[in-house]
């Protein structure tokens, strides 16, 4: 690579932009100590047609504008992992002028795997050496002007959670950039072995001299990550130039032959060897030094003796995600409700003051609600996040995939899963929204793809009122059981189809559990209140344009075409008579009237006829046209079904807190028994995810097709069960 | 010394780590996070269903799966 460019950057005044990428381990601090250095001054994006968060923000000093760019955590480069992808393209293509490298001082031989890899591209590199405190309260002792020394890079001590240190660290990262620029850079040399060494050799010279894939790359990289078998650059270079790839290939040949056979061992295995082979040299150089001391590592541990212990782990954990989940929705329900009476007074205002007309109805159906729908799950995604954001922070949930991974892998998923079932409803009452967006835990992306298809399974919130409803219509003298296995059910079926998609449309195997576990430590509140605010307004900006959209959309496909002009005059009539006759029970009647016709309006209008349309087939499950209907509205949002169904029971639209007389209506209506009740319930809870879970989980998932896939998918087996459980106990005479 | 697999290894046991014969995806991952031969490990203890195990080294701890500890061979100090 050339900083060549980036010099010239420097040179060009106040105004000049260079670009510096923070990297670092998982853990290292990096969020915090970008946090510190940009403050405010930050955005939040995504890398490139993938769904990492991307972080920029700006640090000026002596008149340069510092663009930073905080790259994902990874443990090294090689091309396996999304996150490494992401860091490793980063650096190759947009070139930034340095790496600032973050190091975990009490860790130092780990995360010094990464820096020898950044020095091994040949980007130029400095160091902070961040958790100084922890270091020294454990009695590790760091010789920093040795290490610079031996590494030939600037370092810097950093207290990143205090601030400490980044002043001078800035101005070390300016410094290197000059002398990158003014000097070139001394690329590190370390010996690979007497095995590997020649062949690298060989083969950088063969890479030089045939320019092959060098505008990105020095020739001695190449040949590093062809030796380890690297895939990415592996395919790049069978389109740049196949036949050098073959003479490479030739030339690596003997040397994996001779590996295999005499120490049994791959070239990648070696190289890594190497590496830390190289590390443990430069800690024998005198770099660490650990006095006595360990007393912090042992606060960890012993935390871990109860928190991870074989029967009080597993309580305590049930107890944290109970806490977890009361917080949520406790703490949420005030604001919740806040912009419920908020919404509802728009509309109300709206409903005095325009006439009843196409114009009212789309503002109160399609706008108010749609946007009301949107917002009203802005406080449960803040809560959710806090919650979790914590759990993170504090160490716990790596905790709680490390017990529950067991269990979890069963089904194809992964100890961190649980979290995001949780949130979705896996205790009744949830909401499958931040369930998706929970996932983001996973690492793992098959795991992480089928948790996430899999979520709405669980019986959010908005499904609660349905089932309350069925239950008290058909159930009553069973109530409390039956709330408990409809929990199961969910469950199980969740569990199960992700089990099938993994080993169908996500087949493959596990992702390595290789993972770790962070020492307990106590979250910040600047950590918490960034955390969350950022997912919670990339929410709100993302989500909320195109809900808005689908929810004009499915306003409109209930209401037109709308009943022609002569019905819509009979009614009128009608209306007119019963206002003529002056009769006692006047009101009621007219209400009749007004309930009569909407059912009519109802029928009449797309959704209408796309549920007549469907009752030949849905018969099968037992639905007739109006439950086809009230499951189309159920889309916007499940509570939906319920005032859906009572305007297709002529009822008037039915609250879902107080739905009494539809449950009613439906226990004596012709068609309905305890059986379709059943049917009706299971169809509620796999069907469709609501459009805006649909929406997250495309985002989520990285592409539409994915939120095509849970609509088809969700409904397709829903129905499949449903029509099931319906033809079974049809048979047995249920 | 004694060369035993990682998944027999008791609770609290240390060794030395001998060889690590995954190749591809797993064997990246393990030698990323430091567990190549020459390092040394000490059993940390094992999730309430016995798998995954997890581990010390250098200064941290990391977690395994036991079919995933089964690549892993380490010289045991008595
Ligand atoms: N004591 C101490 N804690 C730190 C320091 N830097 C970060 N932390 C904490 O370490 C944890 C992980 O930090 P974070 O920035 O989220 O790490 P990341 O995964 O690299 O982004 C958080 O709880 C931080 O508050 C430090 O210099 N000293």
């Amino acid at each position: 690579m050339d900083a060549s460019g980036s010099q010239a950057a420097l040179n060009q005044g106040p105004f000049a932009q260079t670009t510096i990428a923070l990297a670092g381990n998982p853990n290292c601090g990096k969020t915090t100590l970008f946090n510190a250095l940009t403050g405010a001054r930050q955005h939040v994006g995504n890398y490139p047609g993938v769904t990492v968060e991307k972080k920029t923000g700006s640090y000026t000093l002596e008149n340069h504008r510092l663009h930073l760019v905080d790259l994902p955590g990874t443990y090294s480069l090689t091309a396996y992992s999304l996150e490494e992808v992401v860091a490793r393209d980063f650096i190759v293509k947009e070139r930034p002028a340095l790496v600032v490298n973050i190091v975990d001082a009490t860790n130092l031989e780990r995360n010094l795997y990464l820096t020898l890899q950044f020095m091994e591209m040949g980007v130029p590199v400095c160091m902070a050496l961040n958790m100084m405190d922890v270091a020294a309260a454990k009695g590790i002792e760091i010789d920093v002007a040795r290490l610079a020394n031996l590494l030939g890079i600037a370092i810097v001590p950093t207290v990143a959670r205090r601030g400490e240190g980044k002043e001078s660290l800035m101005q070390a990262a300016l410094d290197a950039v000059r002398q990158a620029g003014a000097d070139g850079r001394r690329p590190l040399e370390i010996t690979y072995g007497p095995d590997i060494d020649p062949v690298l050799k060989q083969m950088s010279a063969h890479i030089a001299a045939h320019r092959f894939l060098t505008a990105d790359h020095r020739p001695e990289w190449v040949a590093l990550k062809f030796l380890e078998n690297d895939e990415q650059l592996r395919c790049q270079g069978e389109m740049a130039d196949p036949d050098v790839v073959a003479e490479l290939d030739a030339m690596m040949a003997p040397l994996a032959r001779h590996l295999k056979q005499t120490l049994d061992t791959y070239p990648e295995a070696v190289i890594a060897d190497y590496r830390y082979g190289y590390i443990r040299s430069l800690m024998a150089k005198g770099v660490l030094r650990q006095t006595a001391d360990h007393s912090r590592l042992e606060i960890s541990d012993r935390l871990d003796q109860v928190l991870a212990h074989r029967f009080v782990g597993p309580l305590l954990m049930l107890a944290v995600i109970w806490g977890l989940y009361q917080f949520t929705f406790a703490v949420s329900e005030t604001p919740v409700a806040l912009l419920e009476g908020v919404f509802g007074w728009l509309g109300s205002l709206v409903d005095g003051h325009l006439a009843d007309g196409l114009l009212k109805s789309l503002l109160l159906s399609g706008i108010i609600d749609g946007v009301g729908g949107v917002l009203g799950f802005v406080p449960l995604i803040l809560f959710m996040f806090l919650g979790i954001a914590f759990l993170e922070d504090s160490g716990y949930l790596a905790r709680v995939a490390f017990m529950l991974d067991r269990v979890f892998r069963i089904f194809g998923l992964h100890g961190s899963s649980v979290m995001a079932f949780i949130v979705s409803g896996g205790i009744a009452g949830g909401c499958a929204v931040p369930g998706v967006m929970a996932s983001r835990t996973l690492k793992s992306p098959k795991e992480r793809l089928a948790t996430l298809l899999t979520v709405p399974f669980m019986n959010c919130g908005a499904k609660l009122p349905v089932f309350a409803l069925l239950v008290g219509a058909f159930f009553a003298a069973h109530q409390a059981l039956m709330m408990f296995l409809i929990t199961l059910v969910s469950w199980a079926g969740a569990l199960l189809v992700a089990r099938l998609l993994r080993s169908t449309v996500i087949s493959g195997p596990p992702t390595p559990f290789v993972m770790e576990l962070p020492p307990y430590r106590w979250p910040t509140f600047r950590g918490l209140a960034i955390h969350t605010w950022e997912r919670t307004w990339q929410y709100i900006r993302k989500a909320g344009t195109v809900i808005l959209a689908i929810s004009v959309v499915l306003w409109a496909i209930m209401t037109f075409p709308r009943l022609p002009a002569e019905v819509a005059q009979d009614y009128a009539h009608q209306r007119a008579a019963i206002t003529d006759s002056q009769a006692s029970d006047m009101a009621a009647t007219l209400a009749q009237v007004d309930f009569h016709e909407a059912e009519a309006a109802l029928r009449h209008s797309l959704a209408g006829r796309m549920g007549t349309a469907l009752e030949g087939l849905s018969r099968w499950a037992g639905f007739d046209w109006r439950t086809n209907i009230a499951l189309v509205g159920g889309f916007a949002a499940k509570e939906v079904v319920i005032s859906t169904l009572g305007t297709a029971y002529s009822l008037g639209e039915v609250d879902p807190e107080a739905s009494t007389s539809l449950a009613d209506r439906l226990s004596r209506a012709p068609g309905w028994r305890p059986l379709t009740a059943i049917c009706l319930i299971l169809f509620v809870m796999f069907y469709s995810p609501c459009f805006v879970s649909v929406v997250c989980i495309a985002r989520e998932a990285g592409s539409w097709r994915w939120g095509a896939f849970s609509i088809l998918f969700n409904t397709v087996f829903a129905f499949g069960v449903a029509v099931l459980v319906y033809q079974a106990g049809t048979l047995l005479g249920l | 010394m004694t060369t035993q697999n990682l998944r027999s290894m008791k609770r609290h046991q240390s060794g030395t780590i001998a060889a690590v014969t995954a190749s591809g995806e797993l064997g990246r991952r393990i030698r990323d996070m430091g567990l190549v031969p020459g390092t040394t490990i000490t059993i940390q203890g094992r999730a309430p269903l016995k798998d995954p195990v997890a581990l010390r080294v250098m200064g941290f701890t990391l977690t395994l799966r036991n079919n995933e500890a089964d690549y892993i061979q380490v010289e045991v100090d008595n």
